[in-house]
């Protein structure tokens, strides 16, 4: 009974979102600064993850595929296929939870405990509206980290393929040319603007409706990430069966 | 001038305001008084909109807010000045852009005009020179005076205040309360304070009301307070051993 009034709540909450809005130029400003705190901020950190993961996908599969019979050049297509498809949109999305989540739900998870949420509704400002739209549009910005950590996989699975001497650099060129989908990135991206909008949107509900002071602040950041964590993956699932299947 | 009657309010089936009717005057300070857990602060919360009361009506200047529509309710909002327990001061922003704040949201004036008028009522508030500074940087009695500054650059019509002197010691408490004093007769606001202090009692208490269980219990003026026979009034008001020992002395002298 409390899931179904939860998920009730959390839709009236995407309703008011998206509704009674703020001033625009209040907006504007908002919107810049949420995407300097939650995408800007967190590209150091999806830069290192992406570039050493993709190394690693490189090493594991090519001290994996050891039978002289199977080309080198699928050391490079299983890297690009793993990065494209799984790695760079659904397993950044979740250390993102782990980060953009947290950081959400304790910011706007403060503001209620200090009383500052009902500072806004008492002035007649939709406080959804301020704290939780900008945070939506500044995700619309997410698949450019999401590309980044494309390109710094591969450019690591190069580096470890070729230095480590497992493959050429032509064969690894090659190989990541081979049988190249384009829809593959469509559907990469569909499921990104989709974990974009949950990253966005699950963690500020969380913060929004805790209850309680700095202890409970602390509880509903864990209980955000994990209830973040499972949304991507079960979305995952349902956009995969959706477009690939 | 704000009317309350028989205001009720519940949270499942607790019953927190049990039929509340009073009359809050303008120009005044209202204070709503009473122990921990008495309703005071749900009662103000049903005032200002944060909580919808189940049974009961609110009148702004004899305008019930039930029957407002939501332009007329966007107005009334604008109309109202808050001061909050904590200060509820927005952390990310500097003591300027927090008392600018209300301005930005609700009036289309220049940035330069702006910015006078935050000067202008920092200086009411005994607080110049602190615009670029954030609120974890000044103390909080200071933050406190700078929530009062933002909940009058607007020019309010009603000021609401939830434990003003709360966590501040004597002599702050005293600036605060007089400071809200001088407010609302300067500018002629109907100012309601909730508070269990009572030396905000002795202090500003020009019009009092005494809840408790949810029940208004007594209403009357500050020096209706030390005369009145009620016994849940006089318990709450001699529970202080300074009370009980300025009543011995004024019955000895009698």
């Amino acid at each position: 009974m409390k899931y179904l009034q939860d998920i009730g709540s959390y839709f009236l909450m995407l309703k008011r979102t998206f509704s009674s809005y703020t001033k625009a130029d209040v907006l504007r400003e908002l919107i810049f600064k949420e995407i300097d705190d939650l995408v800007m901020s967190s590209l150091g950190i999806v830069s290192f993850i992406g570039f050493f993961v993709g190394g690693v996908i490189t090493l594991q599969t090519a001290l994996n595929l050891t039978d002289p019979i199977i080309p080198k050049e699928l050391v490079a297509f299983a890297t690009r296929q793993s990065i494209i498809l799984e790695f760079a949109p659904t397993f950044i999305s979740i250390i993102m939870a782990g980060k953009v989540g947290s950081f959400i739900t304790s910011s706007i998870g403060s503001m209620r405990v200090t009383e500052q949420i009902d500072a806004l509704e008492v002035m007649g400002i939709n406080s959804l509206n301020y704290l939780v739209f900008p945070k939506v549009i500044a995700l619309l910005t997410y698949p450019f980290l999401i590309a980044i950590a494309m390109f710094l996989g591969i450019l690591g699975g190069l580096i470890a393929g070729v230095y480590g001497g497992f493959v050429s650099l032509d064969e690894f060129i090659r190989g990541l040319q081979e049988d190249f989908i384009p829809f593959h990135l469509v559907y990469a991206f569909v499921k990104t603007y989709v974990f974009a909008f949950i990253l966005a949107t699950v963690p500020a509900w969380h913060g929004y409706y805790m209850k309680g002071g700095a202890l409970e602040v602390g509880k509903a950041s864990t209980k955000s990430f994990v209830w973040t964590s499972v949304l991507i993956i079960f979305a995952n699932y349902i956009i995969t069966q959706l477009l690939l299947s | 001038m704000i009317a309350v009657d028989n205001l009720k309010m519940q949270f499942g089936s607790e019953e927190i305001l049990k039929g509340i009717s009073t009359v809050f005057e303008q120009g005044k300070t209202n204070l709503i008084i009473g122990q921990s857990g008495s309703g005071k602060s749900v009662m103000l919360k049903c005032l200002i909109g944060l909580l919808q009361p189940v049974a009961g009506s609110i009148s702004y200047h004899n305008k019930p807010t039930n029957q407002m529509n939501l332009q007329q309710q966007r107005i009334l909002r604008e109309e109202i000045g808050m001061l909050f327990q904590g200060g509820a001061l927005f952390d990310s922003m500097t003591i300027e852009e927090n008392i600018m704040f209300p301005l930005r949201m609700f009036s289309q004036q220049s940035t330069s005009n702006m910015i006078s008028r935050v000067n202008e009522v920092l200086n009411r508030v005994n607080l110049d020179g602190v615009n670029n500074k954030f609120p974890a940087e000044i103390s909080g009695g200071m933050q406190k005076r700078v929530s009062i500054a933002r909940a009058i650059v607007n020019n309010p019509k009603y000021l609401f205040c939830d434990e003003p002197n709360s966590g501040l010691d004597p002599k702050t408490a005293t600036v605060i309360d007089n400071l809200i004093q001088r407010i609302t007769h300067e500018n002629d606001i109907t100012t309601i304070v909730v508070t269990h202090d009572m030396n905000s009692v002795m202090e500003i208490g020009e019009r009092i009301n005494f809840l408790k269980n949810g029940i208004l219990v007594w209403k009357g003026t500050q020096e209706d307070i030390f005369k009145t026979n009620n016994q849940d009034v006089t318990d709450f008001v001699y529970s202080s051993n300074l009370f009980r020992k300025i009543r011995d002395v004024q019955n000895q002298n009698i």
